[in-house]
């Protein structure tokens, strides 16, 4: 089997998610740094995702899109370590959290969308996302009230802690969160960062990472 | 099993996803709907000979099933499930018929990444509460604003339709694909967006919405959609 190839961004929150379950089910693979700048390489992309978006990952003659899909996919064929839990209970409350980030927050506050909303009002964009992580992780904290353990949903790594990191990364470093009512969610992305796998896929570890 | 409880808002697209799924996998529920723009619980008149109750985010046996507040949430098998994906992949796991994904671990690869599509690239920007949100803040900015990203997310949708087609979103299966597109483009059609410009996307929805399983789970069918009845006369 051929190595597979990654189509990535150093700072895009869904391939971090991607990296991290590459690195968990320790499947080596190529980076490939997505960069728009020539014609050629904006059709390349787009001919592999009709959605043009990070990331894409090329594996057995296939070519995958869409982060939760793709973890889904791998979680399928590569069984170990498992990414959701043998009890039906516990997988839905790992997919519902994975997917209250990934659905609920993550899509209202990418870049793309604070730029879109700085053109209405200076300042606004940032709020904006601002505010949505805050509202997202009112309710994110309550959902791990109630079903987390050491990690997100009970002892063991799920799906879910693949998608946490990358938006509390957001909250954090670009948005200015205050993360005092946020103690669950604090611990868990702590205990998190210590993870090799995790710190590998880390944004600033990545080959096209800025220096600084 | 006890009567599933599915608390939902009649146009919500998520709870509008569930109701599909539950449909399909003939599950029989009871129907309790969440005002998500009301302070109070109430009881109101439906229809003049249906009263049935109300309840609004705030209601505490609501918010003991999901303190998140949010529809649609699903009481089953003693579990409170939330989220409309990780719901209809349980319901699939727990009723394995009729399927919602294919055996095929490709196709069920590109019928998960179409759904997520949808369901994290589309959805949440034009969602109702992120439309009336912007409008606020600046006069017709969220007719826009929706209008522009459903289009933005129709034209991926389009090229990822044409690659995978059958009847269906993914081939000649039903899939989890299928029951996430009417609410989308329900919703694409209040925004203004010009259908002609996705026929693959047109077509899938007209076969979706003679389903009849589909059919039941339309907004305006739901037992909280605004009609006109003798009682409001």
């Amino acid at each position: 089997m051929s190595k597979p190839i990654l189509y990535s961004s150093w700072s895009s929150s869904c391939s971090s998610r991607v990296r991290i379950a590459l690195a968990l089910k320790k499947i080596d693979y190529e980076y490939h740094a997505v960069n728009l700048r020539t014609d050629e390489e904006q059709k390349d992309f787009a001919l592999n995702n009709p959605a043009k978006k990070v990331p894409i990952l090329k594996i057995n003659g296939l070519t995958l899109t869409e982060s939760m899909s793709i973890i889904e996919y791998l979680d399928e064929v590569y069984p170990n370590p498992p990414l959701l839990p043998k009890d039906p209970e516990a997988r839905a409350h790992a997919r519902a959290i994975a997917f209250h980030i990934s659905s609920n927050i993550q899509p209202l506050q990418n870049l793309a969308i604070c730029r879109k909303l700085e053109e209405i009002q200076k300042g606004y964009g940032i709020q904006w996302c601002h505010d949505v992580i805050c509202r997202g992780f009112d309710a994110l904290e309550q959902l791990l009230k109630l079903y987390s353990g050491r990690f997100c949903v009970g002892d063991r790594i799920t799906i879910a802690d693949l998608v946490l990191p990358s938006i509390v990364y957001n909250a954090t470093e670009k948005y200015n969160v205050d993360m005092g009512p946020y103690p669950i969610i604090s611990r868990i992305a702590a205990e998190l960062g210590g993870i090799p796998e995790f710190e590998a896929a880390h944004p600033s570890r990545q080959p096209d990472a800025p220096k600084n | 099993m006890a009567k599933p409880i599915l608390y939902s808002y009649w146009r919500s697209s998520c709870s509008w996803r569930v109701r599909i799924a539950l449909s399909l996998k003939n599950i029989d529920y009871e129907y309790r709907p969440i005002d998500l723009f009301s302070e109070e619980s109430k009881v109101s008149i439906f229809q003049f000979t249906l009263r049935i109750p109300r309840f609004c985010q705030n209601d505490p046996e609501f918010v003991k099933h999901n303190p998140a507040k949010k529809v649609p949430t699903l009481v089953i098998n003693g579990l409170s499930l939330t989220e409309s994906l990780a719901i209809i992949e349980y319901l699939d796991e727990a009723f394995p018929d009729p399927p919602f994904l294919p055996k095929e671990l490709d196709q069920r690869a590109y019928s998960r990444a179409i759904a997520l599509h949808i369901v994290s690239s589309i959805q949440p920007l034009q969602a109702i509460s992120i439309h009336k949100m912007l409008n606020e803040k600046e006069k017709r900015y969220g007719d826009f604003w929706c209008n522009h990203f459903v289009n933005r997310g129709f034209k991926a949708l389009e090229e990822l339709l044409i690659k995978y087609s059958g009847k269906y979103c993914v081939g000649n299966q039903l899939t989890i694909a299928d029951i996430n597109l009417p609410s989308i483009i329900y919703n694409a059609k209040i925004y203004n967006v010009d259908m002609t410009q996705y026929p693959t996307i047109v077509r899938i929805g007209e076969t979706l919405n003679e389903h009849p399983k589909f059919k039941p789970a339309h907004p305006d069918l739901q037992p909280d959609a605004p009609k006109t009845t003798k009682a409001d006369m």
